[in-house]
């Protein structure tokens, strides 16, 4: 059992045979995945010491205490929060030893090849085929609201394998790689004028079936994996209070008494009280995860999340008035970031709009809390037992 | 750190008392007794105060309570909601414990926590931590005045009375006028108190007395308005899984299954909410704040999910014969007990530095 005090002792042993002000930060990076401090929680040799979750805090506090570089997280947020548990459940050993620890370092970003065009909230309907060639696949197909693919080395994919079975019996999970030729990225531009997202067009991709994560014809059970972890990634964050969006409206409305109007203040005040009691919220979840209970909580918390930051960024712009009239930038740039604060008002409204529809629209979430939560029934579903080849489009 | 989960201990206690109302307390028993004018259930009482102890669970084992602390409070109150029971448990146990607790009556603080003794604090329901408190004459030694909008005073046996020379006085019941007023929740019915120059014992000053007793109703109150709204969803699933129209089971219906969910999302958040208040409670840290964002979301919450429970339910949610109607009036009723959501809001702009303009 490696608990507390075994941590800190191994934590205190890298930063002594690895010192952060003499190393180089990505051999610093690596030394630490080597030493099973990356994410305690996950096997050792991937990163791991099959440590308690909870316990990741007893390093992350001495690391940073020392000084320590990390791997700036908010860079890889696909493949961290998404990519990696997915390897980690369903991937070879192979596949895990290949991909984990350059991931985690931050030496390859991933990005996620999942929604198309014709394939949104019914995600499961996606047309984008690969049809095998001996020991590869040949992948034909669109993609898009594709975060990061402009700087991914790899990317999570799923494509339509058997067109003649019901549509979530014919998908495969595959890693592609974004440097194949076939593989082409073009910039989305987005209502906030900048092109976080992006269009992949795969043309004749061909992916070794090594590259093959599950079983052919399991990718949709493969792909939960993901999606589960995405909606936990984006709802889930621990945040101390006035920590999300409300932060800079309550700034603002302190530092700018001119500004304040009674109708502004009521709603303000509601929003505040909304905003604290959704961390709380967020808080106890952690706290049941930290225990090992995890509740249905977490379903809920990115819908919570995404009307909040709508209504708070909405109310933000309205309280600046004359300059709510004003945007700061509408050039059209490749963010490699997300950062849904780090511009003004304007953005943040704007931005935000998003978050009811990334990660599953709010109001396929709402029918998840309906049906697996609160166990009511499912809609009629007409497609359920008909090929997928046979489906109206 | 906010302990926000519930312990062993608080389940096991959870389970005993949700066993008692089981058996003691269907919607149906307590409809009988609310249209029979007494909802008051003295055998019930009994079993719960002092059978399993929770009178004292706010006094020290040494002044002869059961030294427990908010938290398990929050979870009886839980329950109660839950079963929207008409026990003085909120009024006595509570606020009347709390407001001696401030005092110095080490004697009726013991006959209180035993269960023997219900007592009640002769302020309103409707008063905000904070807020103003209306008084009787103290003169020659007696005291003299009305005061309404007292819950549970019918079923009191001691009422402590705040005075216009600032002391809280003990006023035993047989000493005062209690009038019952025709009141919106059958399950926690007020009075009028009336007091013509009747003698009461000093306990102490009503002012920290007073406020120590509402801030803990408050916080505690986001606990019973979580059981409310948690049975008036609960109930509100389980039926419409059952109701079929159309020929479908109506709870299969996107628009009905949407707002669910979003009740659901509520009583979630209001969950975290009144633990962080309960625990801010317990542990003196950061309870102002916990309390007042407690209250400030609680009651608008319980009262959308008894409104949805009666709107979703059809025809029979407006019967008197089921028992939605008594959670709705107790929901809207706790909307305005120990302060509206606005005036913790409004407290809330003090507390964070959002002053108004």
């Amino acid at each position: 059992m490696t608990d507390a005090a075994e941590l800190r002792r191994r934590t205190r042993e890298l930063l002594a045979q690895h010192p952060p002000a003499s190393t180089d930060r990505l051999d610093f990076l690596r030394a630490r995945f080597d030493a099973g401090l990356a994410w305690v929680h996950y096997p050792e040799g991937l990163g791991g010491l099959g440590a308690p979750r909870s316990l990741q805090g007893v390093v992350d506090a001495e690391l940073e205490a020392a000084g320590a570089p990390d791997n700036d997280p908010r860079r890889i947020g696909i493949g961290l929060g998404m990519a990696a548990p997915t390897i980690l459940k369903y991937g070879t050993e192979e596949q895990k030893r290949q991909y984990l620890r350059p991931l985690w370092t931050g030496e390859e970003v991933w990005c996620q090849l999942f929604s198309e065009p014709g394939a949104g909230s019914d995600l499961a309907a996606l047309g984008t085929r690969a049809v095998r060639e001996g020991d590869h696949w040949v992948v034909n197909g669109q993609k898009v609201w594709t975060s990061s693919a402009h700087v991914a080395r790899w990317a999570i994919l799923i494509a339509r394998t058997d067109p003649d079975v019901p549509k979530h019996r014919g998908i495969t999970y595959f890693v592609c790689d974004m440097t194949d030729p076939g593989v082409e990225v073009r910039p989305l531009r987005q209502i906030t004028g900048e092109a976080e997202f992006n269009e992949v067009f795969l043309t004749g991709v061909r992916i070794p079936d090594s590259r093959r994560l599950g079983e052919v014809g399991d990718g949709w059970r493969v792909a939960q994996t993901t999606l589960n972890n995405e909606r936990v990634a984006i709802g889930g964050m621990a945040l101390p209070r006035e920590g999300g969006m409300i932060g800079p409206v309550a700034r603002t409305w302190r530092e700018r008494p001119d500004l304040r109007t009674h109708d502004l203040h009521q709603r303000l005040l509601k929003l505040w009280v909304e905003a604290e009691v959704s961390r709380l919220t967020a808080e106890r979840l952690r706290q049941q995860l930290t225990v090992g209970q995890p509740g249905p909580e977490g379903a809920g918390m990115k819908l919570a999340f995404a009307r909040l930051n709508q209504e708070i960024s909405g109310l933000e712009v309205e309280l600046l008035g004359e300059e709510g009239l004003l945007y700061d930038d509408w050039t059209m740039r490749r963010p490699e970031l997300v950062d849904f604060t780090g511009r003004d008002a304007g953005y943040r409204y704007l931005r935000s709009k998003g978050n009811s529809i990334e990660g599953g629209t709010s109001e396929v979430l709402l029918n998840i809390v309906a049906e697996r939560v609160l166990g009511l029934p499912t809609e009629p579903r007409t497609d359920k037992d008909v090929a997928w080849k046979d489906l109206a489009r | 750190m906010t302990d926000l989960l519930y312990s062993e201990e608080e389940e096991a206690l959870r389970a005993a008392v949700r066993d008692l109302l089981t058996d003691h307390c269907a919607p149906a028993d307590v409809l009988a007794r609310g249209e029979s004018g007494t909802p008051f259930d003295r055998a019930l009482w009994k079993s719960l105060a002092e059978g399993i102890g929770l009178a004292g669970l706010l006094v020290p084992e040494e002044q002869g309570g059961q030294g427990a602390t908010h938290r398990e409070a929050a979870v009886v109150l839980e329950e109660l909601g839950r079963a929207v029971a008409p026990l003085p448990y909120l009024t006595s146990a509570v606020v009347a414990t709390e407001a001696l607790l401030a005092c110095d009556d080490r004697e009726l603080l013991a006959r209180l926590a035993s269960g023997r003794t219900i007592g009640v604090l002769a302020v309103g329901l409707a008063t905000a931590p904070g807020a103003g408190v209306r008084t009787v004459r103290a003169e020659n030694g007696t005291l003299s005045g009305e005061l309404t909008g007292i819950a549970d005073a019918a079923v009191a046996d001691v009422l402590l009375v705040p005075a216009d020379d600032g002391g809280l006085y003990a006023v035993t019941a047989d000493a005062v006028t209690v009038t019952p007023q025709v009141s919106l929740d059958l399950t926690r019915p007020l009075a009028t108190v009336t007091l013509t120059g009747a003698t009461g014992r000093r306990v102490g000053d009503f002012g920290p007395a007073v406020e120590r007793a509402l801030r803990a109703a408050a916080g505690l109150l986001a606990s019973e308005q979580l059981g409310v709204a948690d049975w008036a969803l609960t109930e509100t699933v389980r039926y419409l899984k059952e109701r079929r129209q159309f020929n479908r089971p109506v709870g299969g219906f996107q628009a009905l299954k949407h707002r669910l969910a979003q009740l659901w999302l509520e009583v979630v958040n209001l969950r975290a909410a009144a633990r962080a208040a309960a625990d801010a409670l317990a542990s003196g840290e950061d309870t102002d704040l916990s309390v007042a964002v407690a209250q400030a979301y609680a009651a608008p919450v319980a009262v959308h999910a008894t409104e949805e429970a009666v709107q979703l339910h059809g025809g029979i949610g407006m019967t008197w014969e089921h028992p939605a109607h008594l959670y709705l009036k107790r929901a809207k009723a706790d909307s305005i007990a120990y302060g509206t959501a606005g005036a913790h809001r409004t407290a809330l702009a003090g507390l964070t530095g959002l002053q108004a303009p």
